[in-house]
């Protein structure tokens, strides 16, 4: 910071805003002192009339993946689950894990615009609404799972408690069902979220509109939004009322989740730390997530002014205290495993450090315990190429966390004699890939025609923004010993 | 009452005769900080008008208390909307998987007694997930049905959308809007307090 300071005159780009000083507060938008440059830096990507190379480059690979996706899934609609490497003691593996994978990636978004609205924490203004799209993104591909792999697609219906030819209801004591409900909850709110908090952005496209058709498309989307300071104070009250709403939500959904696990007899299932586990990694996997795409997205894009490195540093600090909040879930389990007394919660811990799936294991400790343990250094956490390889260690690894959670319990469990091992086939591996297809093709639009910043709520986070700005915060921010002399 | 009734009708003959005269909207200051907007907000709320509004790009902190805005009852309503969610759930689960009455809603519906390793049919502690995901759902969809109900969105079309300047109350703009309706509107009046208010312009907006 002092360096701007011996040369007032230059005015050269801030870049670096991570550091912290008692008493002063580090901008959150760089470089930008009228509203006009916010709006004009985020909607330029929506409204340019030619989008960069590199988006054709990346989206026809993602619409390669999700051909890929298209093809397994119907070769297993036709087929029947049998094409995947399903065998007696494992009948939940790829299927279940990426389900588990993807709702996990999407608890960051709704984690930033709810968790942190309430605490208050200005910074997710610059994130939320990419990592909140990109939650809507992971939970329509996890929804997908767990749809083919009841086998016969077509009665997939029998999910929801409709009156059928059967006169048969859902089990509402099975967490499968609680898992419809909760997923299906999270889906409908975060979309809600989403959209609420999209609609004085899309007003702005609209106004700001060139062509008749995008200023009618837009126009439609955004309801007719004008700003009025009436409809922004419902607006407000309602935006709070999703955020205390959907912070219980968040936390319940991967609960949820591990109750298909932790509700079972099943050794290495049967455990009360996975609400708290399932919820720790899946926020510590979303924020590996949001990291992966914000580094690409704010450089092709041009957005650094505004998710900025200080962005990135506070997410690189919640992916180390996940982080090791997983490894301390890792260790208490394999301590409760050893207290319990309990032959069958022993061996299947110690199968699943030694065991087949060895290697599995390694690979998510590693992962998920090591590699956010660098974020420790501050030159790891604000360096750029550092943390994009790391997030991406993170998402490998919490891949194989659940995939060392539902294989390796289900292969071996009570009696020897019904062991198995789970081998993959390339329907299995092709959907996994493929579901990266869709989630990307999903990412790649919105981030080309949706305004991929809240661009007024990032406003209303700027100093500018506030009706007393430039009384006498002025005189501070100019360290002029005139401003010392107050009459 | 007689003449209100019959006022419409004269304005709708009159119009294609005498296009030259279309009904003005109202009045829009245009300011370029919050802290005018507040300030402004503040005199129009003094000086009497009901039906005038401010249009900001975000909501500017103070606002509401300089306009004089009344709490809304939103989150009122939106509290035992929650409420019925939980109640919703648990009856649907109570019915569908306890219970053995039928009743009819389209098509007859008839519960299906559940007995599931020997658990009690009524088993209250696994239907509190689903009773939770639907207080949340039913008071989410309140909250932004209501809030967009509330507000008279969406509503495509808007007077205010056909002054080219008000098109930067979406991007770093900050309009005062007074309409023609209010009582204490007088064209060359109100003009001249809103110049009083020193904002960057004044226009008149037609209907």
């Amino acid at each position: 910071m002092t360096s701007i300071n011996l040369e007032p005159g230059v005015n050269r780009p801030i870049t670096d805003n991570t550091d912290d000083q008692p008493g002063v507060r580090q901008p959150l938008v760089l470089n930008m002192d009228r509203f006009n440059q916010v709006t004009q830096q985020v909607c330029q990507v929506a409204e340019a009339r030619r989008t960069p190379m590199a988006w054709y480059v990346c989206f026809a690979a993602a619409l390669g993946l999700m051909g890929l996706l298209g093809f397994c899934v119907l070769y297993l609609i036709v087929t029947g689950v049998g094409v995947w490497g399903l065998n007696n003691p494992v009948m939940w593996a790829y299927d279940i894990t990426n389900f588990v994978f993807w709702v996990g990636i999407g608890h960051a978004g709704t984690l930033i615009s709810a968790i942190l609205f309430l605490f208050r924490q200005k910074w997710r203004t610059g994130i939320n609404r990419f990592a909140e799209a990109m939650t809507i993104f992971a939970v329509i591909c996890a929804g997908l799972f767990p749809g083919i792999h009841v086998g016969r697609v077509w009665v997939v219906y029998w999910l929801f408690p409709l009156p059928n030819q059967m006169e048969m209801w859902p089990q509402f004591r099975s967490p499968l069902l609680w898992d419809v409900f909760a997923v299906g909850t999270y889906f409908t709110v975060s979309l809600l979220f989403w959209f609420t908090g999209l609609v004085p952005d899309l007003a702005t496209i609209r106004d700001r509109a060139k062509g008749k058709i995008q200023q009618v498309v837009y126009g439609a989307f955004a309801l007719g939004w004008r700003g009025s300071n009436r409809h922004w104070h419902r607006y407000e009250r309602a935006y709070l009322l999703l955020a205390a709403l959907s912070t219980p939500l968040v936390l319940s959904v991967h609960s949820v989740v591990s109750f298909d696990f932790a509700t079972s007899q099943l050794p290495g299932w049967h455990t009360t730390i996975f609400p708290p586990y399932f919820v720790a990694g899946a926020v510590f996997s979303g924020f590996a997530m949001v990291v992966t795409l914000a580094v690409p997205a704010r450089e092709i894009f041009g957005l650094k002014n505004l998710i900025t490195l200080r962005h990135l540093d506070n997410m690189n600090k919640v992916i180390l205290v996940t982080g090791c909040m997983v490894g301390y879930a890792y260790a208490m389990e394999f301590f409760i495993a050893w207290y319990s007394g309990a032959i069958y919660e022993k061996f299947a811990f110690l199968n699943r450090a030694f065991g087949q799936y060895w290697w599995a294991y390694f690979l998510m400790v590693s992962c998920n315990v090591i590699t956010p343990q660098l974020f420790w250094f501050k030159a790891l956490r604000t360096s750029i190429p550092m943390m994009f390889i790391l997030s991406l260690f993170v998402n490998v690894g919490m891949w194989f966390e659940r995939f060392v959670i539902i294989v390796s319990s289900l292969a071996n469990d009570f009696l020897p004699s019904s062991w198995d091992v789970f081998t993959p086939t390339w329907v299995d591996i092709g959907t996994f890939f493929g579901s990266f297809g869709l989630f990307m093709v999903l990412f790649l639009l919105f981030c080309r025609f949706v305004p991929m910043v809240a661009i007024a709520e990032v406003k209303a986070v700027m100093p500018q923004a506030d009706p007393h700005f430039g009384e006498d915060q002025h005189d501070e921010a100019h360290e002029s010993p005139a401003a010392e002399v107050r009459s | 009452m007689s003449t209100i009734t019959t006022k419409p009708e004269k304005t709708r003959v009159a119009r294609p005769s005498d296009p030259s005269k279309p009904k003005p909207y109202g009045l829009i200051a245009e300011f370029e900080t919050p802290a005018q907007i507040v300030k402004a907000a503040e005199r129009v709320r003094d000086e009497g008008y009901k039906w005038w509004d401010c249009c900001t790009p975000f909501p500017v902190h103070g606002l509401d208390k300089a306009m004089g805005i009344r709490q809304t009852i939103l989150p009122i309503i939106v509290f035992f909307m929650g409420l019925s969610g939980t109640c919703t759930a648990f009856i649907l689960q109570a019915f569908t998987n306890a219970s053995d009455w039928s009743f009819w809603a389209v098509v007859w519906v008839t519960g299906y007694p559940y007995l599931i390793s020997g658990k009690p049919l009524l088993s209250t502690p696994a239907f509190i997930p689903v009773m939770f995901e639907l207080t949340i759902l039913f008071s989410a969809l309140t909250t932004v049905g209501l809030m967009f109900a509330f507000n008279g969105l969406p509503q495509l079309y808007h007077p205010l959308f056909r002054s080219k300047r008000f098109r930067r109350a979406s991007d770093d703009r900050f309009f005062v809007v007074i309409e023609a309706r209010d009582p204490r509107y007088f064209r060359s009046r109100t003009a001249e307090f809103l110049k009083s208010l020193d904002p960057v312009a004044v226009e008149e907006v037609q209907d």
